[in-house]
């Protein structure tokens, strides 16, 4: 047997070449640390970022000092005033927790949609998610129930409701005799669903001129939080959504090679597309319930994971998760800094940032 | 690993969309012997291939060892049986061994996670099918023959004791055909495999395959050796064309096709014959 050896390219998705140990075991090069380790680290510096920036500066050193002085058992003295600390730990930290939240669920669920569908263009508002929480939004802002209730926001409630009676829609008609549908029936349906509910609520828009632009505001996406509430509602589902996407990311690589390959290693690849698109659709309905609609997210980040740290949803789904909610809090620190004191859509600046990055990734990929 | 084990169809018969493919098929394959399903286009080979690896409906009774097919868990199944289709979709961007390890996912747990055992056992494949230095690099950059030797390294690490291929070689040149069916029976000889093959080159069945079994419009019409069953009668009578057949002394069979006009030229002279 012959063996050519065509232009040996190094793959990017690996670490290290695969080479024995002394027990002729193939070293454990293939966990990706060094990229978990990058992620964290991105996370934190953004972190550090978004509460550091805005209309009145405060040095990262004294944040980190204030932040260590609530952890138990620690003091130290930040130098921070009153006013600095509200700041910082009031209004800052929440938003910064919230984008890093919605970002991850967006872009975690974006790979998870991608590995259900095999197809790198799918994204968390497949399935009529985006269409469902604008169509709930915009009914709780036109019938005015946004100003009725007191202490809790129903707009991002109505929001979430609709999202996920969207994709359940989605779901049950795709289902045929009592099984569930192939990925192009699923995709399918979602499209119907979206279609038609984004024409129930446009009408809804122009029946309501005056309401118009507050609609269009919530389309656009905004990450505008009153203190903690907002993360803490968030909070619930972003854990039930990550915990289930990242035990099932070993389960999405098997389900890669095709229903019936996947079969023939011992997967029931529908139930699995059933488990994880529920799990990704609460994520991302609890994102755009708190957020918006914020596009290109869960498209671009999980791309550019793959095409840097390799296509296994072992390394896709985590790694989107920590780039995606880094990706989002910075975005966030953009909008609300670029323009000072007014705040820019962060649809828009995430398109603005997001596309030339993504480019760049792609350039260098293509140059390699 | 234990040695190849017997399957058996009984009575089975797939119906989709109304229609018959596959009907009343009564097939056993011995364990560690080599069987190719044969027959024209749409006769049911694929369909009958795929009633045993669970991956379509059908009535009727399949076993492997005599349990039945349908019992126990898909994961259990998946220990027994390794298949690959005509067509297996490889992940773009994968790297060989990541490829080759899903082959071991029946043998994982819930979530999937390779041990150092199923580690040991892709590098070990990989090395007997002259993939180790491939290990690396993206399954698609590779050349057909290797693409296929991949895909035949993860059945492999499945470990089991059947291997079905649905068209091992459909889309190989002749060197790189002889090459991976070569690579399979000595792979059957070394684990004592039972090895399920569909086929449309009668030749490379009759020289591989220790049975055929040659279906037609979804009905099993002969099984056999391969010399007592490739007969021009039989290939006349359901490929439609005239052939020439060889048996070497190994019963091993060779068929020849022969045109039905003689052979004309642009002009549409009939071609002088040549003299021998």
């Amino acid at each position: 047997m012959t063996k050519t050896m065509v232009g040996a390219s190094p793959d990017p998705s690996r670490s290290g070449p695969v080479r024995p140990d002394e027990a002729g075991v193939p070293s454990a090069t293939r966990l990706g640390g060094r990229w978990l380790l990058a992620g964290a680290a991105a996370v934190a510096v953004v972190a550090l970022v978004g509460v550091s920036s805005g209309p009145i500066g405060v040095a990262p050193g004294r944040v980190v000092l204030e932040l260590l002085d609530r952890l138990p058992l620690v003091d130290s003295d930040s130098g921070l005033s009153a006013v600095e600390i509200a700041i910082v730990w009031d209004l800052r930290a929440p938003r910064v927790v919230l984008g890093l939240l919605v970002g991850a669920l967006l872009a975690g669920s974006g790979a998870a949609y991608q590995g259900v569908f095999r197809n790198p263009l799918a994204d968390p508002y497949l399935l009529g998610i985006a269409a469902g929480a604008g169509l709930g939004a915009t009914l709780a802002i036109v019938t005015g129930l946004g100003d009725g209730v007191g202490f809790v926001d129903p707009v991002p409630l109505a929001a979430f409701a609709g999202a996920l009676v969207a994709v359940a829609a989605a779901g049950t008609l795709s289902v045929r005799r009592g099984r569930t549908g192939s990925p192009a029936t699923l995709i399918l349906a979602g499209v119907a669903v979206a279609a038609l509910l984004t024409a129930i609520q446009t009408y809804i828009q122009q029946r309501h001129q005056e309401s118009l632009r507050q609609v269009y505001a919530w389309i656009l996406g905004r990450l505008s939080t009153s203190g903690w509430d907002e993360v803490l509602l968030l909070v619930p589902y972003a854990v039930v959504s990550t915990v289930v996407l990242l035990a099932a990311v070993g389960a999405l690589d098997v389900l890669a090679v095709g229903d019936d390959e996947a079969t023939s290693l011992g997967l029931k690849p529908r139930r699995t597309r059933l488990v994880v698109l529920a799990a990704a659709s609460l994520g991302a309905a609890a994102a755009v319930a708190v957020s918006g609609l914020i596009g290109f997210v869960g498209l671009i980040i999980p791309h550019g994971v793959r095409m840097v740290a390799g296509v296994t949803h072992r390394r896709v789904v985590p790694l989107s998760m920590l780039f995606g909610g880094a990706f989002l809090a910075l975005t966030d620190a953009a909008a609300r800094t670029i323009q000072a004191p007014a705040e820019l859509p962060i649809g828009v600046i995430t398109a603005f940032i997001g596309a030339p990055f993504f480019l760049l990734i792609l350039r260098r990929q293509e140059i390699s | 690993m234990t040695g190849g084990l017997d399957v058996r169809w009984d009575d089975v018969t797939v119906t989709a969309a109304g229609r018959r493919i596959v009907e009343r098929v009564d097939l056993f394959v011995g364990g560690g012997s080599w069987l190719s399903l044969i027959g024209p286009n749409g006769a049911g080979k694929t369909t009958l291939v795929r009633a045993l690896a669970g991956t379509i409906s059908y009535h009727g009774t399949i076993t492997i060892d005599g349990r039945d097919t349908v019992t126990g868990s898909v994961r259990e199944r998946a220990k027994r049986l390794a298949v690959v289709s005509q067509h297996p979709i490889i992940p773009p961007g994968l790297a060989v061994f990541d490829y080759v390890l899903l082959g071991r996912a029946p043998h994982q747990g819930l979530r999937f996670s390779a041990s150092v055992d199923d580690r040991r056992r892709v590098y070990a494949v990989l090395q007997r099918l002259d993939l180790d230095a491939f290990a690396d690099r993206r399954v698609e950059s590779l050349s057909g023959g290797e693409r296929q030797r991949v895909v035949l390294a993860r059945a492999l690490a499945q470990d089991t004791p059947v291997l079905v291929l649905d068209e091992p070689t459909a889309f190989l040149d002749v060197g790189h055909q002889l090459e991976v069916l070569e690579l399979i029976a000595d792979l059957r000889d070394e684990r004592s495999l039972t090895v399920i093959t569909t086929m449309h080159d009668l030749s490379v069945a009759g020289q591989f395959a220790d049975e055929v079994a040659v279906m037609a419009v979804g009905r099993l019409v002969a099984t056999g050796r391969p010399a007592e069953v490739l007969t021009p009668a039989l290939i006349g009578r359901h490929w439609g064309v005239d052939t020439t057949v060889d048996a070497d002394q190994f019963g091993a069979v060779t068929v020849t096709v022969q045109r039905r006009r003689e052979p004309r030229m642009h002009d549409g002279r009939v071609r002088e014959k040549q003299s021998p």
